[in-house]
């Protein structure tokens, strides 16, 4: 305490008190008074306008597994129409591995997890999340036989005409599984476009592209580190970082402000930006160099954390009101 | 309306679920004092859990939002314009008695404008749900009276109806709280209805700010009570009922002051159904080149 007042600490005083009077919120390094006269957040005091997904990591991890799953289901099938037998069965294998590890994920995020049947107790085409639910649970139950059948024709349990209604059985099972394949790996991005999420519903076309091309590659990638290093794989995983290339220039180039910028800024635009650059660039030249496996290291890494920054990026926007707003705009 | 007493439609019994007759909630701020009636109605009639017991520092709204235990939210706006003809600013010099003068007696054009305005928000009962389009399990159902009702004994908590609700009303209730895991909002007190009463926060609201109504009958007391206050000075009074978006209109519908932005409601709400057409058309055609560019990698290079 001093009485030697200074007139500039005065001024500066009376400054800040009209300042506030006028705009209710004192700039710079002022604070902006919580509960002041006039509140200047966006919106409602800053509540978010749309709700937040509820989900945790189960999901992102799902859109990994599946997407991985599914894709191996179609190289399955390509590799059993052009006999490359030892492939397709390790195909199957992942695409069943995958089968399984879904619905526990799936599961163990659902609010009631004993009700999980529930999910097939009606189908509702318009709904996303049940559509993806018949498309996980028909894979399965195409998967699953397929493999099993698949195995009993490679392992020549069977001879003669019940061998070849085997295989038969393997083809028509492994073509199911291959159809809801695709679907699986792609229709996550549908599930995630077709929200009130700004960052997500603005991206609802580059979504499916964005995991359908993850899963291929990833599906590729995990059959490469499998041991599987035949020409067609590399140049699937050629053609998924090219691609993932692209996307990533597209979404730097798509922007659209206020409203997508989870997608950019803080932890999960570091997430989705190293996720496209570890799937895409990054792989693309380690192929290139022929460090193959170093290449599907560097694609898996990133087609997952590609999905967890998705997941962050859709939480960060839904709390966001000016995101929702600007969309709207 | 107010002072018609048990003949009000807040107060009578009706028979709409048996005749099918759409109804809806008209919630009008220019009447509404905050005094959270209907928050506790809701919650006593409907057992549902408290918010918690912090305090904002938002005015005096410290209910925050709504979600899986919150149904009915009073909304305290703090607003740098003026409310209608009401005196506004400094008192300085008039006496009690002075003060009761006519608005037009006193300087109309404050130098401080503000106004206080209250308002009860609730689940909007859209014409289109985006909930009820989501929902994969057929727990949330369109009641016979046109309200958005979801079976609590259905819901297997997958979360998706959260992410489709423009408004932001419908959450996951999380544990420890009773019932956790279910998805919840206002039931439009249903269980009431179907006896032909009238939802608990309409039949404790003191000024009828909430009004419980037909339809119908309720959309033209809005315009009306509009054109009113328009004419009374109320230059930003409107109805915040979006029929032109693909939410359709909405069976809780409100008058505003000012836009509807302040309010945290969404200028233009749309149902994410909407976005399903292109979503699915990049998805299947990302499948089919899928497809395509596997089996060329093994027919060009296998």
């Amino acid at each position: 305490m001093t009485d030697q007042t200074s007139p500039a600490s005065e001024q500066r005083l009376d400054q800040l008190r009209e300042q506030a009077w006028n705009k209710g919120v004192v700039g710079g390094r002022g604070v902006d008074v919580r509960g002041g006269p006039i509140p200047r957040k966006p919106g409602y005091y800053g509540q978010p306008i749309v709700k937040p997904p509820v989900w945790t990591w189960e999901i992102p991890v799902y859109f990994f597994v599946g997407g991985l799953a599914g894709m191996a289901a179609i190289i399955a099938l390509a590799a059993l129409a052009f006999h490359h037998l030892d492939l397709a069965r390790a195909a199957m294998w992942l695409a069943v591995i995958g089968a399984i590890l879904s619905p526990i994920l799936l599961t163990m995020d659902l609010g009631r997890p004993r009700l999980f049947m529930n999910m097939l107790r009606v189908f509702k085409y318009k709904s996303p999340m049940s559509v993806g639910a018949w498309i996980l649970t028909v894979f399965g139950a195409c998967a699953g036989p397929g493999l099993i059948a698949l195995e009993v024709h490679a392992h020549q349990i069977f001879s003669g005409t019940l061998d070849q209604f085997v295989r038969v059985a393997a083809d028509l099972l492994i073509f199911g599984s291959a159809f809801l394949g695709m679907f699986l790996a792609t229709y996550t991005g549908v599930l995630i476009g077709a929200t009130a999420i700004p960052a997500w519903f603005l991206h609802r076309v580059f979504l499916p592209i964005h995991f359908g091309t993850a899963g291929l590659g990833s599906a590729a990638a995990l059959l490469e580190l499998l041991g599987h290093r035949i020409a067609p794989l590399n140049a699937i995983g050629f053609f998924a970082a090219a691609v993932e290339s692209a996307l990533w220039v597209w979404l730097e180039i798509d922007r659209h402000d206020a409203a997508d910028r989870a997608l950019h800024e803080a932890g999960s635009g570091w997430l989705i930006r190293g996720g496209e650059v570890f799937s895409g660039p990054v792989a693309l030249l380690l192929r290139l160099t022929n460090l193959i496996p170093l290449a599907a290291i560097s694609f898996l890494f990133g087609a997952l954390i590609s999905r967890l920054g998705w997941a962050l990026a859709g939480s960060i926007s839904g709390c966001d009101p000016e995101a929702v707003l600007a969309s709207q705009r | 309306m107010i002072g018609e007493g048990i003949e009000s439609t807040n107060q009578r019994r009706h028979s709409y679920v048996g005749d099918r007759i759409e109804v809806g909630f008209f919630t009008d701020p220019t009447v509404c004092i905050g005094c959270k009636a209907c928050e506790v109605a809701c919650k006593e009639w409907n057992q549902v859990p408290d918010d918690g017991f912090t305090w904002s520092g938002n005015s005096y709204d410290h209910t925050g939002h709504l979600g899986a235990s919150t149904w009915r939210h009073v909304l305290f706006l703090e607003q740098d314009r003026r409310k209608g003809d009401q005196i506004t600013g400094s008192m300085g010099g008039l006496s009690p008695q002075s003060a009761t003068v006519s608005p037009t007696q006193t300087n109309p054009q404050s130098d401080d404008p503000f106004r206080w305005v209250f308002v009860s928000d609730v689940c909007k009962h859209c014409e289109e749900a985006g909930c009820l389009e989501a929902c994969p399990t057929g727990s949330i159902v369109r009641t016979e009276v046109g309200s958005v009702l979801v079976q609590n004994d259905v819901c297997n908590g997958c979360g998706y109806c959260v992410v489709s609700c423009p408004f932001g009303v419908i959450d996951r209730r999380p544990a420890p709280l009773a019932d956790a895991g279910g998805a919840f909002k206002c039931t439009f007190c249903y269980d009431r209805q179907k006896s032909g009463l009238v939802p608990a926060c309409a039949k404790v609201c003191p000024t009828e700010s909430i009004v419980f109504g037909r339809l119908d009958d309720l959309r033209a007391r809005g315009a009306d009570r509009v054109q009113h206050l328009q004419q009374s000075g109320y230059d930003d009074a409107q109805l915040y009922d979006p029929q032109e978006t693909s939410v359709r209109g909405l069976h809780a519908f409100f008058l505003i002051l000012g836009e509807p932005e302040a309010y945290g409601l969404p200028p233009k709400p749309q149902i994410p159904t909407i976005y399903l057409k292109s979503a699915w058309t990049s998805a299947i055609a990302t499948a089919v080149a899928t497809l395509i560019v596997v089996f060329a990698a093994f027919f060009f290079f296998g």
